[in-house]
């Protein structure tokens, strides 16, 4: 039986008067790589960032390994800062801008969470972060600044450091939609090494072919809600619903003839 | 015709012109420089209690929670819109009758000043907690930091930086301020230099003196703070 590791139920959000997830459920497994597709403003952010409380659901239960997150008094969940630090310091997450800590050099960067939350000795930080910019291969950049790095080697050492916390599972928010065509590549050859070595994922992504390759499984939000998922080749060779075949002719518009 | 007009130009200088004699001013530098003393000690005083209790009040101005906001919003409007000369007054002659609690010279131009700055700094201060991207503070949270994790090791370092420039004019501007301590009779530079004059009959030289002074002071300190600038921007972006 396969160990879940993060599970949605019933989760929705709303900002103000707008629903922007109307009832997910969702189980990710351990060891798997779920890609979530859908247009803008389908949800699929959001959706993520309702993983680790980057925002917070209007209704529904998240659980991280079994374990229920907040507290439930009268029918109302409550959540406290340190219970949603503690975990979101188990959960990766990385972003369309990198957001790299400009006035840190790369191995602080990638050191800064070992030592501030999970307070890990100097010695053990710098050893846990050369070995993640290693696995994104950008140990020759540990002592530069980010504004000397290109979008694509920023967006390594954004890897390495939700990795240096050693998350259960890591999320992934269009972290190649702001890169030039041609950094694109280097990022996603990265996620790839990672699936393969057994990261539990959440991918939110356009990049279809990276999903027909990568993914176990694939989601099409829309609306709020979990139109269809299933195998990648299923879901994106022989879409059921009308909205998918959209969703995926409007993707493959330009493509070169074969 | 040419030396006619010469003539008349030299001849209207010096109906108008001054004897410049610091003699006096030599005799009394000692004076001055005890004033001078007075000066830096109050000015050390002030720039230190009002950045940062600015910083504390800049921090609260940003805070969501209203309990928090309002109250250093009230102080910074308050100080920020009086004048400094007028607090140190009523600190000086108002607030020991209202409150019976003695206050000394010193301690009403500290309190004037240092109010004063902190009600400015605190908007240099939120300014620059406003000018960072919301994004640096999703990186903190994602990572599992706490607000004032995030706060003072991403957030502030790199607001600090940017906000320099604005903090050195305050500085500046807090150390000129100084001289409206001589309102209350504190001792420093200008009050030095009046009494100088007083006794020497010699104002222009006596004020001279003192404006050179405080340029000659001021001016070295803020050529080093370029250079501090120049250094953090660096390792900035």
């Amino acid at each position: 039986m396969p160990n879940e590791t993060v599970k949605l139920a019933q989760v929705y959000k709303s900002f103000g008067e707008l629903e922007v997830l109307k009832g997910i459920d969702l189980t990710v497994n351990s060891g798997e790589t779920v890609v979530m597709l859908g247009s803008s403003g389908s949800g699929k952010s959001t959706l993520l960032r309702c993983i680790n409380f980057m925002e917070t659901p209007t209704a529904g239960h998240i659980y991280l390994h079994g374990d229920r997150v907040g507290a439930e008094k009268s029918g109302k969940i409550y959540y406290r800062e340190s219970e949603l630090c503690k975990l979101r310091s188990k959960i990766g997450m990385v972003f369309q801008h990198f957001n790299l800590f400009p006035h840190m050099t790369v191995l602080q960067n990638v050191m800064e969470g070992q030592i501030t939350v999970l307070k890990r000795g100097k010695s053990e930080s710098i050893q846990k972060a050369q070995a993640q910019l290693e696995r994104v291969g950008l140990l020759d950049k540990a002592d530069e600044y980010p504004s000397r790095l290109s979008g694509g080697q920023k967006q390594r050492v954004a890897i390495a450091r939700a990795l240096a916390m050693d998350p259960e599972v890591m999320l992934f928010d269009e972290v190649t939609s702001a890169l030039d065509p041609e950094l694109v590549g280097e990022v996603l050859k990265t996620m790839r090494q990672l699936a393969e070595d057994g990261m539990t994922m959440v991918i939110v992504t356009h990049e279809l072919g990276f999903a027909y390759h990568v993914a176990n499984r694939v989601l099409f939000l829309d609306d709020g809600v979990i139109l269809e998922q299933g195998v990648p080749h299923d879901i994106l060779k022989h879409p059921k619903t009308q909205r998918m075949r959209e969703f995926l002719e409007g993707h493959s518009l330009f493509k070169l003839p074969e | 015709m040419n030396t006619d007009w010469l003539a008349a130009a030299k001849a209207r200088c010096a109906s108008m012109q001054h004897n410049w004699d610091f003699a006096t001013i030599i005799q009394n530098w000692p004076v001055l420089m005890v004033g001078l003393k007075g000066t830096v000690w109050i000015f050390l005083v002030t720039v230190v209690i009002g950045l940062s209790t600015g910083l504390i009040v800049g921090i609260c101005r940003y805070a969501k929670n209203r309990w928090i906001r309002w109250p250093a919003t009230a102080l910074v409007e308050i100080f920020r819109n009086t004048p400094v000369l007028v607090q140190i007054i009523w600190f000086y002659y108002a607030f020991p009758i209202l409150t019976g609690i003695d206050v000394n010279p010193f301690l009403a131009a500290v309190l004037g000043i240092s109010l004063n700055t902190m009600a400015f700094s605190a908007e240099i201060y939120r300014a620059g907690i406003q000018s960072i991207e919301p994004g640096q503070w999703e990186a903190g949270k994602a990572i599992g930091m706490t607000y004032s994790q995030t706060m003072r090791r991403i957030i502030l370092p790199v607001a600090l930086r940017r906000i320099l420039p604005a903090l050195t004019n305050r500085g500046i501007e807090v150390f000129k301020m100084s001289t409206l301590a001589s309102v209350v009779a504190y001792v420093e530079t200008l009050s030095k230099a009046k009494l100088i004059a007083d006794l020497n009959y010699n104002p222009i030289e006596a004020y001279t003196a003192v404006a050179i002074l405080f340029f000659v002071v001021l001016y070295p300190i803020v050529q080093l703070t370029y250079v501090l600038e120049r250094t953090l921007r660096k390792s900035d972006a």
